[in-house]
């Protein structure tokens, strides 16, 4: 009560309209919500399938969130050309796939196919975040300014435009892969096989990089990096070279998170990359930056805010053809978590306060 | 250290850093032009002549990359040695390139790569059989590495004149079909310059003299000596020219011109955001859409537009709704700092343009079909339809707006943006209103950016959401970092620099975009300040 009336006596007129806008949303979002559950449009199977879908999106958002958290936990920057990163992945997997098809590999060993296109897309997406950090990253680590947020801006724009100028401006389709297409039948309801195989390769590569960072001898200096730049040096750790791990780790889960959208979606385009990873921000903001388990749950809520958002509160106010605002959910998500809980869900795993 | 030391050990080091520079600016070289080759940029100039019969742009490209390995060599060998080393580096290049080619054509990557088309292929070697394509490359490069370098150790004077011959022969030879148009009243100078292909030899000669001119600039400490009257006096001589030109050439002149004062406006306006408040903005696009939307609907005939007002009536709404617009814009993200209000803004740009494009907002912005059928701007029933007059209005908006935002920046209201933006906290603590002074930035720079909306909306006569993107405020961003962060004439470099090379460069297309994210990259690196600094230095950039 006493923090209340602190508040009040306190509060300037922006506070109030925060509070105004906070209240907004949440009485937009509550009320579609009620309103969709008094007039229920969907079956269970349909819910079930946006849940499906939903967590594949965010497997694929939590990979890519992992890179940003970890390069800031880090550095304190955001790498604007992560999703580059990530879209070069997606490019090696598809051209891993392709070549595969045309050597006929696809058909006869689909398994040591898709190793192929694995092998190629993390070693396209560890490989360009190595080159990024060396060409838009090392030059300023000690300016606390704008410059690498502008310079990692200009980098994203070489490699999109770089990917269209080698690959064509038109979307590149996938190969269709029989072994993982078609549907399942899972306790009594049927979803695409790609989406579990999706779900179950993020949530092992997640297993396996937890286990990385918390017990390897590289993993223990990322974290002491991250704690504390000046203390891990004395300690003698090789800054330089926990760097360049870590944007290889970032660029490597970016390279997976490539393959796996090429696989749900079957095609590439050299845009793809910008929106996804302003969406992976977002998730690692969401889930708390700097926090690698944060990274995961924010992009697994992202994703299910994404696809559960536009049927759960859209449809209940009436908005013509909701999807169309998929996206939009994802920003008006991304913005308010910006605005009102910088700190993500879990808490940024940050010493210093950020600038 | 006694010089014949120096002397004696001179011969040792030449042969020895050879070896280690020597490979690695040989393999910068040949990755650099493998690259031009790979996204396309090299076949799509190889048809084109730079200097008809002698060299085409493509060609050109790849010696100016040899030239540039050359002359960084110098830096990792002294004197005479790094000659000889960009000799080497270049040939070997060149040969490694031709090598390359071969492997290339076996090899038929194609369906991945698809600018490895054989006529492009051939087109490297010069269609040329391969050992004579080899040592017409290997020479080529051997001769423009052992320039640069040479270039690089010659003393400044006659370093300036040789660039200056090379930059005119290259402006020339890029800008033919412009100087051509120029010229058509000069016949006989005209047809002694150019063919109808490009730049001719003999016009190249007069390109080059105007350009080691105009690099070494004799008379410039006279010029200084004149009275500032009479500088003056010159300067405004030069703008008339310019301002005259699209009169005197054609309306693609004009409408390049016209974009190009565009972008100066919307330059302005982030410039107060960025350059002066110090808040980074990606989703200034929205601004520039809400004032081309208010414009269209308070302008235009029939369909979703409320109104038939004459464009300079409703041309003040357009300024104020993105004024409004960026004060509701700013209010929420007062709080957010640094990268996180960088995606914040980016964030709330795309939010604005998903409902723009949705079926919800349809019945009040025609949706993906935009608003259509707007008027041409009339004054006093002189429509102001072609390109000429249309860029006659934009620059008169442009000084005028340009005369304010000199005025704003100059203000107690400027000084308190440039301290919130060289630090917050000392900012507030010395009491100045950080809601106030950082609302008042976004305000008025969204009041630019609608201005040039609504110009945009009456030039082009329709708005669709698609002209909306996020590429907009990216290309805005690029104006400032290049023209250098907080300088309005840097705002207009860079928009000259940005968006009218380009438009002048036709063929360039979509590799603009390319261009652009190098050319950040290397200002940010190299020049942090920008082309044309602003006068108080500041820590934005650097």
């Amino acid at each position: 009560m006493l923090r209340l009336q602190d508040w009040i006596r306190r509060a300037s007129w922006v506070d109030w309209f925060l509070l105004a806008l906070r209240l907004v949303v949440i009485g937009v979002v509550g009320s579609g919500f009620v309103a969709g559950l008094l007039h229920p449009r969907y079956a269970q199977a349909e819910w079930l399938s946006f849940i499906a879908f939903g967590l594949t999106l965010g497997a694929i958002y939590a990979l890519i969130a992992l890179g940003y958290t970890m390069v800031y936990g880090i550095l304190r920057m955001v790498n604007f050309a992560h999703g580059d990163v990530f879209m070069a992945g997606a490019y090696a997997a598809c051209f891993s796939l392709l070549g595969c098809n045309r050597a006929g590999l696809l058909a006869s060993h689909p398994l040591v196919s898709i190793g192929l296109a694995l092998i190629g897309s993390v070693a396209a997406g560890a490989g360009i975040a190595v080159l990024g950090e060396r060409i838009a990253y090392r030059p300023f680590r000690r300016s606390r300014s704008l410059a690498p947020l502008i310079s990692t801006l200009g980098l994203s724009f070489v490699l999109e435009y770089s990917a269209r100028g080698m690959f064509g401006a038109q979307n590149k389709s996938f190969p269709s892969i029989p072994l993982i297409d078609g549907n399942v039948v899972l306790m009594g309801f049927s979803m695409p096989r790609t989406q579990i195989v999706v779900v179950l390769a993020a949530v092992l590569t997640m297993v396996v990089l937890t286990l990385v960072v918390m017990r390897t001898r590289i993993g223990t200096a990322m974290r002491a990096v991250a704690e504390d730049q000046d203390a891990a040096i004395l300690m003698g750790i090789n800054v330089d070279r926990v760097i360049v791990f870590t944007f290889a780790l970032g660029g490597l889960l970016a390279g997976i998170a490539g393959l796996l959208y090429g696989l749900v979606y079957k095609q590439v385009y050299f845009f793809m990359g910008f929106f996804l990873g302003v969406k992976g921000f977002g998730a690692a903001v969401l889930g708390g930056i700097g926090n690698i388990p944060g990274a995961m749950l924010g992009g697994f809520a992202l994703g299910l805010v994404e696809s559960l958002g536009p049927a759960l509160f859209l449809d209940g106010l009436g908005v013509d053809s909701p999807y169309q605002l998929r996206d939009g959910i994802a920003y008006t998500m991304l913005v308010m978590v910006l605005i009102f809980r910088p700190r993500g869900l879990l808490g940024e795993r940050l010493s210093t306060v950020r600038a | 250290m006694p010089s014949d030391m120096v002397e004696a050990s001179a011969p040792a080091i030449d042969l020895r850093i050879p070896a280690q520079a020597l490979i690695g600016t040989t393999l910068a070289i040949v990755g650099t032009c493998v690259f031009v080759v790979l996204v396309g940029l090299f076949g799509q100039f190889a048809s084109r002549a730079l200097v008809v019969d002698v060299i085409d742009i493509g060609h050109a490209l790849m010696l100016a990359i040899a030239l540039g390995g050359g002359a960084a060599l110098t830096r990792r060998i002294a004197g005479p040695g790094a000659v000889l080393g960009g000799l080497l580096a270049g040939a070997l290049a060149g040969a490694a390139l031709a090598v390359l080619v071969v492997a290339t054509e076996a090899a038929n990557l194609r369906w991945m790569l698809v600018s490895l088309t054989p006529v492009t292929l051939h087109a490297i070697g010069y269609n040329l059989p391969l050992l004579q394509a080899t040592a017409l490359l290997a020479a080529g490069g051997g001769i423009a590495g052992a320039l640069g370098a040479l270039l690089a150790c010659l003393p400044e004077r006659p370093r300036q004149a040789f660039c200056g011959m090379l930059a005119g022969v290259v402006f020339a030879g890029l800008l033919h079909e412009l100087i051509a148009n120029l010229l058509q009243d000069f016949h006989s100078l005209d047809d002694w310059m150019f063919s109808y292909d490009g730049l001719l030899p003999t016009g190249a000669v007069l390109a080059a003299a105007l350009g080691a001119v105009a690099f070494l600039r004799p008379g410039r400490a006279r010029f200084a000596r004149l009275p500032s009257a009479a500088r003056i006096g010159v300067g405004l001589a030069c703008l008339l020219a310019l301002l005259a030109l699209p009169a005197l050439t054609n309306d693609f002149v004009a409408q390049v011109m016209m974009l190009v004062c565009l972008y100066t406006l919307m330059g302005m306006g982030l410039n107060i955001e960025l350059g002066l408040a110090g808040l980074v903005d990606l989703g200034f696009v929205a601004f520039f859409a809400v004032g081309a939307y208010t414009l269209a609907l308070l302008t235009a005939t029939g369909g979703v537009a409320v109104a038939q007002l004459n464009f300079f009536v409703a041309l003040p709404f357009s300024i104020l709704a993105a004024a409004i617009f960026g004060f509701l814009f700013g209010l929420p993200v007062l709080k957010v700092r640094g990268d996180y209000l960088a995606i914040a803004t980016l964030g709330l740009g795309e939010i604005i343009r998903v409902l723009v494009l949705s079926d919800m907002l349809k019945p009040l912005l025609g949706g993906a079909q935009g608003v259509v059928n707007i008027p041409k701007p009339s004054l006093f029933g002189l429509v102001l339809g072609t390109p000429t007059l249309l860029f006659y209005l934009t620059a008169a908006m442009a000084a005028l707006a340009g005369y304010c935002a000199w005025r704003l920046q100059h203000s107690g209201l400027g000084r308190r943006w440039l301290a919130v933006r060289e630090d917050e906290d000392v900012a507030q603590a010395l009491g100045i209103n950080l809601v106030q002074v950082k609302l008042s930035a976004y305000t008025l720079g969204a009041a630019f950016a609608g201005l040039a909306g609504g110009i945009f909306a009456g030039m082009v006569g329709s708005v669709f959401p698609q002209s909306f993107q996020l590429l907009v405020s990216i290309n805005v961003l690029a104006i400032l970092v290049v023209g250098g962060i907080g300088s309005l004439p840097g705002v207009v470099i860079g928009a000259a620099a940005l968006i009218g090379a380009p438009e002048v460069l036709r063929d360039l297309g979509e590799y603009r975009y390319l261009i652009y994210g190098l050319v950040i990259i290397a200002v940010v690196r190299l020049k942090p300040e920008g082309l044309s600094p602003a006068a108080i230095k500041h820590r934005e950039i650097a």
